[in-house]
């Protein structure tokens, strides 16, 4: 099967949930082609084949992220190449994005992929259904599959290696949207939510906006993202986009500190795919211990200090 | 301005998640429906927010079965004028698509709103496809919108931060936590929603390209291992050598 994977970029190079597209394509494709856009130096690109890319098509000349221009260009890569699936990575852009190639290529979709696709029968991928309280494994019919794969689901597989690297040659839509304004996100230096691997979270057990300082501490030593529950959200202790659960971000880091957050069904439908969750809070009877890996009853204000100093000295060791 | 609102029934957040014949169907015994949350409390919500300030009207549109009518009087509770059921199941999100692009290309819509995923299904594609059937632009995950005249502008939330754009009316977009506050029916709304229009519209022949094979419930985790307030060096040593984590 020969697959087609989109990579974005940010800042002059390829983002790490686009490595783990690669990554996800070269366990079932034969042939892996990697079409991207934007000023990503041929060195880089041509280390995406690191992770088993054989040939990267970029088209330096677009340099935004519309879903018009990129899904013209992925189109039009995916005819020439004859790919018979076209691979994304579930993140900003390729919720933007594969919907609309799928259309465009007349095929079946299935996106937030947690596991490679069995095609024992067909092509059958699993994904996270109802916010992540079960998992459906859908078949797609089409000839032509698409696929999203969540970040940080599967990871990337770096086995050594280059691929060649050429320019797009064809024509790419216009955008019709005008971006007037860009901010950085306020994450400072850490990985955003959905991609983030740490992620340490507090909730309404912390009793003001004042008293994030000690949550912000721990996330800084362990180098991990902030989050937060939904009431602490919602009564704007914090910003809405660090809202994790059912209604907010969804997220799967390798491991997740709760502190101070009961863990009702809605909150755990949100971070339920973390592959370690640590749960600190003064009620033994916190539904949210019944989640948890490693559970410390006791005060927030007292152990996430404490933790925050372990941390350091482990890594100063 | 005419605004086409989608809605999508979805479990009430508390649901406990259950399968039956063998793990193939959803099990709806007991089973609360709601307006997905994003639709409702986002898209709907500020699409009657615009309508109110600048004039307008607002059309919801569910692809569904009859069960899914209460939901959508709720949604014309809430204030829309008008509601547009496509009389079929919504099992495969090209389907869906796909249906309500060919309603809105006859009505000629100025802000096709959908909410930025399902709790069902979470896929976060229906907005997509529908602006690549009617080849309008999209912007996805957007958490304000602003009219003036033919102008919106909106903002998104992107891999980089949040973006402010710009774009010509008619366009698709997803809408994010931000974008508006949820509003709670009023006696008044109730009893106007019971009289406003609600068309049924057989579904127009579509391809459907995806179908659930089965469902599978995550396995049971492990026992928590407790530790106490003054372990956080053995919790560290944990994370690292038995998580292998840090």
């Amino acid at each position: 099967m020969k697959a087609l994977v989109f990579a974005d970029s940010k800042d002059g190079s390829i983002v790490k949930s686009s490595f783990e597209a690669i990554s996800y394509a070269s366990k079932f494709a034969s042939e892996v082609t990697v079409v991207t856009y934007a000023g990503v130096s041929d060195d880089q690109l041509s280390a995406l084949g690191a992770y088993g890319a054989q040939k990267v098509i970029k088209a330096s000349s677009l340099s935004d992220n519309d879903s018009q221009a990129l899904t013209s260009l992925v189109c039009s890569v995916a005819q020439s190449e004859g790919s018979e699936a076209v691979v994304f990575s579930q993140d900003f852009t390729g919720k933007a994005v594969a919907g609309r190639v799928a259309v465009k290529l007349n095929a079946g979709l299935v996106s937030g992929a947690i596991d490679y696709p069995d095609t024992s029968s067909g092509f059958t991928v699993k994904k996270m259904a109802f916010s992540g309280k079960a998992f459906a494994h859908v078949k797609i019919t089409s000839p032509i599959k698409v696929v999203s794969v969540l970040p940080n689901a599967l990871g990337a597989e770096n086995k050594g290696g280059s691929a060649s690297v050429t320019e797009f040659s064809g024509q790419i839509e216009g955008s019709k949207v005008k971006i007037t304004q860009s901010a950085q996100a306020s994450s400072g230096g850490a990985a955003p939510l959905p991609e983030a691997e740490l992620v340490v979270s507090a909730g309404r057990g912390l009793k003001g906006p004042e008293n994030w300082g000690i949550v912000e501490d721990l996330a800084n030593a362990l180098g991990a993202t902030t989050a937060c529950s939904r009431p602490v959200a919602d009564i704007g202790w914090r910003p809405h986009h660090e809202h994790v659960g059912q209604t907010g971000v969804a997220i799967r880091p390798n491991l997740y500190i709760a502190a101070g957050i009961s863990g009702a069904i809605q909150h755990l439908a949100g971070v339920n795919g973390s592959k370690v969750i640590v749960v600190i809070n003064t009620d033994p009877e916190a539904p949210f211990f019944k989640a948890a890996d490693y559970g410390i009853v006791g005060d927030a204000f007292d152990v996430l200090p404490k933790l925050t100093e372990a941390v350091k000295k482990f890594k100063a060791s | 301005m005419k605004f086409l609102v989608c809605i999508s029934k979805a479990p009430d957040t508390t649901s406990k998640i259950d399968f039956t014949d063998n793990a193939t169907k959803f099990n709806e015994a007991g089973i609360q429906y709601i307006i997905n949350p994003y639709d409702e409390w986002y898209a709907l919500v500020r699409a009657l927010e615009l309508k109110e300030s600048s004039g307008g009207e607002v059309t919801i549109i569910t692809v569904g079965p009859q069960a899914d009518e209460p939901v959508m009087r709720k949604a014309l509770a809430i204030g829309a004028d008008k509601a547009v059921r496509i009389n079929a199941e919504a099992t495969d999100s090209g389907f869906v698509a796909n249906q309500i692009a060919d309603y809105a290309a006859k009505e000629n819509f100025d802000i096709v709103l959908c909410g930025k995923e399902t709790i069902n299904y979470n896929s976060s594609q229906v907005p997509a496809m529908i602006a690549a059937h009617l080849d309008y632009p999209l912007i996805s995950l957007a958490t304000k919108l602003d009219i003036n005249g033919s102008t919106a502008t909106l903002q998104r939330d992107g891999a980089g931060g949040e973006e402010t754009v710009e774009v010509q009316t008619p366009f698709v977009l997803s809408a994010a936590k931000g974008m508006a506050e949820q509003r709670i029916p009023n006696m008044k709304g109730i009893m106007a929603a019971r009289t406003k229009p609600l068309e049924v519209i057989e579904p127009t022949g579509s391809d459907v390209h995806t179908q659930v094979v089965s469902y599978e419930m995550p396995s049971g985790k492990a026992e928590c291992k407790y530790l106490e307030p003054d372990q956080m060096d053995q919790l560290v040593e944990l994370l690292h050598t038995e998580a292998k984590v840090i």
